[in-house]
This record gives C-alpha cells, structure tokens and sequence, in this order.
C-alpha cells in the first residue's frame, strides 16, 4: 500500500506519472516538445492511445521514430498550426511552456488542436526561489531552475499563480490539478510548496 | 546473396495519356520470403536511372544491388523478416517495357512512339505484379526522389493497399528548378546528332549526349560541400594546368567517367521518357488542394529529408508532411544532417537504417 500523498515515477518522472494517470484509453494525444518519444510510446503501449509527437532536436526526432513513435521535426509554433482543430483528445506541454517565445498562444493553440491541454511546468513560486532570489540578490538558481539568466531556456517563468490567472483570463476550466514537491502531493500552499504543477484544463 | 531479375508479361496497361500498351513486361527480383499470410511484402521503389536489381549480388553482372545497404538480413529492411520487392519502372531500359523494347506491331524498337507514361502509370504496372503475387497489401512502398514519388502515387491511387509509406528525398511536384535540370539533360541528347529523332537503334547511340546529361545529374546529385571534399581543385595526373581543353581538374574526369559509364547501362530515349513523367508528376493534380489529394490515405508514413540536399530540398518534403497533418494522418519526419546532397539516401545510410528499421518493425506488429 502506497503511502497517503505519495506519487510514484513513470520512466523516472513523478509528472509522468500524474499524466499517465489522467490520460484516457483509446485516445488521441499530442506530445508538445516530445523529447524521444518514451512517454508516447508508453502510452501507446499502455493505454492503447494513439500517439504523435512534436520535437525540435533531430537526435531525439530520429530515436523517437526509431523506437515506433510518430514525431515531426519542427518548432511548437508550426507542430501545432498545421493541425485542424480538435484532432486529438489531449495536447500535452510537458515542463516546456517557461521555454516557449508565445506561452499564451501555445495554450490557446493547444486547445484549438485538442479537446483537453495537460501542463506540467515548474514552479517560480517555490520558496526556494524565492530565498534564493532574497538572499543572493541575484537571479534564482534552485534545483528547478539551475541556469544562469544568460544560458536558461526559461524565458517565460511562471507560478501556479500566474498559470491560475492566464487560466481565467482565458476563460479555460481548470478540471485537475496536481502539485508536486518530490514525490510527495502538495495540499496547502501549493504556490510556495510545489516545485512541479501539473494542470489539466479544457476550453468554457 | 546471388539475385536473379523475373520478368512478367501482361496482356495491356492503360496509360494516363489515354494510349494502350500492349503487352507489357515487368522486370523484378525479390529477397527473402513471403510469408503464409502475405503480410510482409515491400516494394522498393527505384530513382530515375535504378533498376529492379536494389540488393544482393546480380547472376548476371555481378554487382551489387542500388540499395544494398539498406535491403538484407538484419538491415533496415531485414530480409529475415520481410520480403522484398523491386522492379523496373515503365519506361525504363532494363527488362520493364520501355522505348527501347520492340513493338510487336512493327517489329522495330519503339523509339519515339513509345506513348508518354507517367509515375501514376509506373505505379499502376507495380500494381499489376502485386496482385499477380496475391499480395492484398504491401506492408509499406519505399523509395528515395523518384522512387519516393511513386511510393506517394501509391498511398493516393491505391490507399486500401499500402499499410505504410516512407518517402525519402522527395517532392510532391517538381519544381521550376527541378525541371529545368532535366530539360537541359534532355536537351543534350536531343542535340546530339545520333540521337536521329530517337532511331539510333542499330547504329551509334547519341552517347556525347547522354553522357553530358548524366554529367549534369551527377552535379545536381552531390552538394558543394560533397565535390569540395571529394575533388576540391585537385588536378587530375599532372602538376600544372594543361593550358588546353583536356582534362584538368580531378572533378572532370569523375564526371567525364559517370557520364561514359552511364552511356553503357542506359538508353538515351529512357532518359527522355522517365525524365519527363518525374517532370508531370504532381500528387495535386485534379484536387483543389495537395492535402485534398490526400484525403483519401489510410497509410503511416515515415517521411525523411536531408540537409545537404538542394535538388529535393528539404521544403518540398516538409510540405507534403504539413497537407498530412491538416490532415491529421499519421506521419512521422526528420531532417537528416548529411553532406552528400541529394546521394545521401543511397550513401548516408547509418542513421535512415535506424529510423526505417524502428517504424517497419512498429507498423508491422500493429499490422497484425
């Protein structure tokens, strides 16, 4: 019996764990920034979905295809325009909307081209960034956030907050959310104690 | 592995330009074993000057086949699991009916009133051997630049019986540029003296024409990157220039050499024909969109480019894989970093062997 909180890994990730939890079977799903592949094809072989990704890196696009997964070769921006809308049941975004240059339009994109968008990012709230930033004087750099400003592929940080309020200012139904400290679940004070968010929000 | 070409004859195939040939044969080879259930079979699918001779070694000349690397045991397309199929397309010079073929009405070679053909009629006589082998579906159609266009024409024309597709190094359409390089090819040979309106049968073949266009082709076929390294300015055999119009430099003495060997294996009114039905090629035609020529796909397809490619650039592929996705067809696309331009599908193997042997071994389990 697992512990009351605790959140187990999938492929060594606790967010993958939590979206391979909320994804139905026998669904359609986009992976945004789909790295090689391996939670689509364990998706695929698990829940039956039917798996596409979207990947920048042609090293990882090739071991992707290589391992049966049907990933395209190009930015976000484009891997989501060409689709018609709501060809998938979800789009996943997983720890990569801080790294996109329009993360209000990837959303709105996301939810064109999907019925449901899943959003996993990390959290700029946590309190270790916070002492980080109050102590150093410098700019954050935490576990989650170990770059320097001038080498980080965040350019577009954010909070459970933020993400909440985007979420209204858009008009979106916030249906699950999940946070995450380790592989504990995150009760109270989820803006200063989650370090990984974890939001599955549909359109009205 | 020692291979042998088949030949098939056909009674007739119905052509696009609204012409009957009549018969037709098909040259082919095959490698490894059909299975009970007919559920492993592949077309590979050659490029504009290939032949139905893609792998092993030939009993006849003893040359390995065009993709040799890429078709046999434990390769991409593993011959122990697969079994492969390769023919010559319509039009073509070595055993598939084409205008150097004799036409039973004369007894004479076709030459020029050999009837235009066009990818959709190479595809429609591949057809035509499928079905003659039983086979309902080919687990994919494969095949780079030309060999892609028909593996396209496939996935349109015949949907229900392709389960995958893997274009590499292809075009939708020919472009302007495109065709231009294979007007100036077809133009040499046409102003070659002994071409005589395509009657040189018998007598002298325009072999100075033939030999330039293939000179241009095998320009077009490599990148600058590729020629710098392979030739760069080195002098062929000597220290200082000839100061005359012999050969000079390394890169002219490789294309002197292509061109000539070219002249030995293939038929200069083959050149004519295949390069014009490259040319007409477009999957669009008679839809009011690519994609809504796409409509009708079932397959899976596994669409691959290369860097250093400029005569089927990377743009044209990316095209045919954005009317997939409005689609919403299942397709997977990679840009392969290479130097060896256009020659990289036949050359650049190590990294297409993986991704071909990854998505044939999924959609061959899915398949079943």
């Amino acid at each position: 019996m697992k512990k009351a909180g605790f959140v187990g890994e999938l492929l060594g990730r606790s967010d993958y764990a939590i979206i391979g939890e909320i994804v139905e079977p026998n669904t359609k799903v986009l992976d945004l920034g789909c790295g090689e592949g391996e939670l689509l094809e364990w998706l695929a072989s698990n829940k039956g979905v039917e798996a596409r990704g979207v990947e920048l890196a042609g090293a990882k696009v090739r071991k992707a295809i290589a391992r049966g997964v049907s990933v395209f070769q190009c930015d976000m921006d484009q891997g989501l325009a060409d689709y018609p809308d709501l060809a998938f049941d979800y789009v996943i975004l997983s720890q990569t909307l801080q790294e996109t240059q329009q993360p209000r339009k990837v959303l709105r994109e996301m939810l064109r081209v999907g019925r449901r968008a899943i959003v996993a990012f990390p959290n700029f709230g946590h309190w270790k960034v916070r002492m980080s930033m109050m102590f150093s004087g410098r700019a954050p750099r935490t576990d989650l956030f170990p770059y320097e400003w001038y080498e980080s592929p965040n350019i577009h940080i954010l909070t459970v907050q933020d993400f909440e309020a985007l979420a209204a200012l858009e008009g979106l139904t916030i249906e699950r959310r999940y946070f995450l400290a380790g592989h504990r679940k995150v009760g109270m004070l989820p803006n200063l104690l989650a370090e990984v968010a974890v939001f599955l929000v549909k359109r009205g | 592995m020692i291979v042998e070409a088949n030949t098939v004859r056909f009674d007739a195939i119905a052509l696009d330009s609204g012409a009957t040939l009549a018969p037709v044969d098909v040259a082919y080879e095959t490698y490894g074993e059909l299975n009970a259930a007919k559920t492993n079979a592949i077309l590979v699918l050659h490029a504009f000057s290939g032949d139905a001779h893609a792998a092993g070694i030939s009993a006849e000349g003893g040359k390995p086949g065009w993709w040799d690397n890429m078709i046999g045991p434990h390769k991409a397309f593993d011959t122990n699991k697969y079994f492969v199929i390769c023919t010559n397309v319509l039009g073509g010079c070595r055993g598939t009916t084409g205008p150097g073929s004799i036409n039973p009405a004369t007894g004479c070679p076709y030459a020029m009133s050999f009837p235009v053909i066009t990818i959709g009629d190479m595809v429609r006589l591949q057809k035509m051997l499928i079905d003659w082998f039983g086979i309902d579906r080919l687990l994919t159609v494969s095949g780079g630049s030309m060999g892609g266009m028909q593996a396209l024409e496939w996935a349109v024309s015949y949907p229900e019986r392709v389960v995958s597709a893997i274009p590499i190094a292809t075009t939708t359409r020919h472009s302007a540029q495109q065709i231009a390089f294979n007007e100036v090819g077809r133009q040499a040979i046409m102003a070659d003296l002994d071409w005589s309106e395509g009657n040189y049968h018998g007598k002298q073949p325009p072999a100075r024409g033939l030999s330039v266009a293939r000179m241009v082709g095998h320009i077009t076929y490599m990148s600058d990157d590729s020629m710098r390294e392979k030739f760069g300015r080195r002098l062929r055999g000597k220290e200082n220039f000839s100061f005359g119009f012999d050969v000079d430099f390394e890169v002219e003495s490789y294309l002197r050499y292509r061109g000539s060997q070219f002249v030995n294996r293939f038929d200069a009114n083959s050149y004519l024909y295949i390069t014009k039905a490259m040319d007409y090629f477009d999957l669009s035609n008679g839809h009011a969109s690519l994609a809504a020529a796409l409509e009708k796909t079932t397959a899976r397809f596994l669409v691959i480019s290369f860097s250093s490619d400029w005569l089927y650039p990377s743009y044209q592929s990316q095209e045919l894989v954005r009317a997939l996705r409005a689609r919403n067809r299942d397709v997977a696309y990679v840009e392969l970093q290479s130097n060896y331009g256009h020659d990289s599908f036949l050359v650049d193997v190590a990294e297409q062997t993986d991704l071909v042997r990854g998505f044939l071994a999924n959609t061959f389990e899915k398949a079943q």
